[in-house]
């Protein structure tokens, strides 16, 4: 499946704004991604491994963290992950 | 799902003069003649004249908008000029809110601008925004998007959202009654530093106009009560791919302002919330300033050493587009590649680090001087210093 990575962290994938991974679930996506790009974790989840308030992960059109089996909800290689950090600029 | 905002009982009339310039609305089904009452019975806070809110003010001030307020208390800067096309020129140095009152009158001597020449705080905020019916948050900062969202909440004023980055943008409208807030969408902000600001990390000019028009229309249809409105929805959008893209946003029950226990019911202290901290006070060692442990050396010292042929090592952490622009002739090596590269420094030489203002040395600094580096300067104001106060043919970006 693809994964969407925003402007504020291509720094940490080489600045490719999509990688493509080999995932069954979306925690193993994000597992997936961040072992090929190990900067990324820290930025994506705390230290207990939960995910950081300030980024937002959609599978497809849909935040995770609303999905009933979360994590743990099952991908196929047509689904599309996006990491959505937020932004303020303005001016 | 339209929305429809709190009407006055009776709508304000329109002169021929009114009827004329607003033709093309008119004869618009959706807005009509009762439509184009609305507007100009409506009230617009803008917060922020830069580069989101140029393009909305202007086109809010061209739709018929009775009466717009905004809120800045800044001046115009030459750099400004890329993106924020209500400024022009001629008016560098001058504050913004004045600039852009002008543009807006002369565009629409019909329209009533309300000037507030001030920092939107906490302070302020629920008592500014209680004057109007739609807020257009066109901010640049963490701590004021924060502020702007829970004084929405708190006072029950729509939202039109938008932010930027680089090539990318954001937009939603948050606040209302049945929809999510900003917080819904993220509950707590990154920490400070994580996420540059355009200052920092650049903006491609016409992204703010695409933003602020969008926020503008959502405006507009709010007061209307007419279309879809952004509630719910994120819209991102990609000017590099130039693709759009939309995600559902849920209101969250146990949001701390919006959902149905609330814990924020009046405004906070949103630097803190946001992390920012002030500044470590400066200290001074015999006569040298010293800013967390690393000594600040000025430009026009940093020459008279250079002149002078001390053994001195200049280390510029900006990037390499940023060096072809300006550069000292030093060495480079951006500050994200610093921790891999270190090696190439050598530990007991006296090191000047520099950048383009003084932000990112003092980390580079900071970072060598923890990794027994024995001598190491920042560049009190970068390479931006060196210009005003040494070399004024090294161009400022």
């Amino acid at each position: 499946m693809r994964i969407h990575i925003p402007t504020p962290l291509r720094i940490y994938t080489d600045k490719q704004d999509t990688v493509g991974v080999e995932a069954s679930t979306v925690g193993e996506a994000l597992d997936a991604l961040t072992a090929r790009h190990p900067e990324l974790r820290k930025h994506l989840f705390s230290e207990e491994g939960k995910l950081r308030a300030f980024v937002n992960v959609y599978l497809n059109d849909e935040d995770i963290r609303y999905l009933p089996e979360g994590e743990a909800t099952r991908v196929n290689g047509k689904d599309e992950l996006s990491i959505i950090p937020s932004i303020a600029g303005g001016r | 799902m339209a929305t429809t905002l709190e009407q006055p009982a009776t709508l304000p009339q329109l002169s021929n003069e009114e009827i004329a310039r607003y033709s093309r609305h008119l004869i618009l089904p959706e807005v009509g003649l009762e439509g184009q009452q609305k507007l100009k019975a409506a009230k617009v806070l803008c917060v922020g004249t830069g580069g989101l809110g140029s393009p909305l003010a202007f086109y809010l001030a061209a739709a018929g908008i009775g009466s717009i307020g905004l809120v800045d208390f800044d001046v115009v800067d030459e750099s400004n000029l890329q993106r924020q096309i209500i400024h022009f020129t001629s008016d560098v140095g001058r504050p913004k809110i004045q600039s852009a009152t002008d543009k807006l009158k002369a565009l629409n001597p019909y329209l009533n601008v309300v000037q507030h020449e001030t920092m939107l705080t906490s302070a302020n905020a629920l008592e500014i925004i209680r004057g109007y019916d739609v807020v257009a948050d066109g901010t640049d900062n963490f701590p004021t998007r924060y502020l702007v969202n829970d004084a929405c909440v708190l006072t029950g004023k729509p939202n039109a959202y938008g932010s930027i980055f680089r090539f990318e943008g954001q937009a939603s409208v948050f606040a209302t009654e049945q929809g999510p807030c900003y917080r819904c969408l993220y509950p707590e902000p990154p920490p400070p530093g994580l996420v540059p600001s355009c200052a920092e990390g650049g903006v491609l000019g016409i992204l703010p106009g695409l933003v602020g028009v969008i926020q503008a229309t959502e405006v507009i249809k709010l007061i209307l009560g007419k279309g879809a409105p952004l509630i719910g929805r994120l819209l991102l959008v990609d000017s590099l791919n130039m693709s759009f893209r939309e995600l559902k946003l849920r209101k969250n029950p146990d949001c701390p302002v919006c959902g149905t226990h609330p814990t924020v019911t009046k405004l906070i202290d949103y630097n803190q919330f946001c992390g920012i901290t002030p500044e470590p006070k400066a200290n001074s060692v015999n006569g040298t300033t010293v800013q967390n442990g690393i000594p600040q050396m000025s430009a026009v010292e940093l020459k008279k050493r250079l002149d002078n042929h001390d053994d001195l090592f200049v280390l510029d952490v900006r990037e390499p587009h940023e060096y072809q622009i300006a550069n000292l002739g030093a060495k480079l090596i951006p500050l994200n590649d610093l921790p891999a590269r270190a090696g190439e420094l050598e530990k007991e030489r006296e090191i000047v680090v520099h950048c383009k203002s003084g932000g990112r040395s003092q980390k580079a600094a900071e970072f060598l001087a923890q990794n027994g580096f024995k001598k190491v300067w920042n560049l009190a104001g970068g390479i931006t210093a060196w210009s005003n106060d040494v070399d004024p043919k090294v161009p400022k970006y």
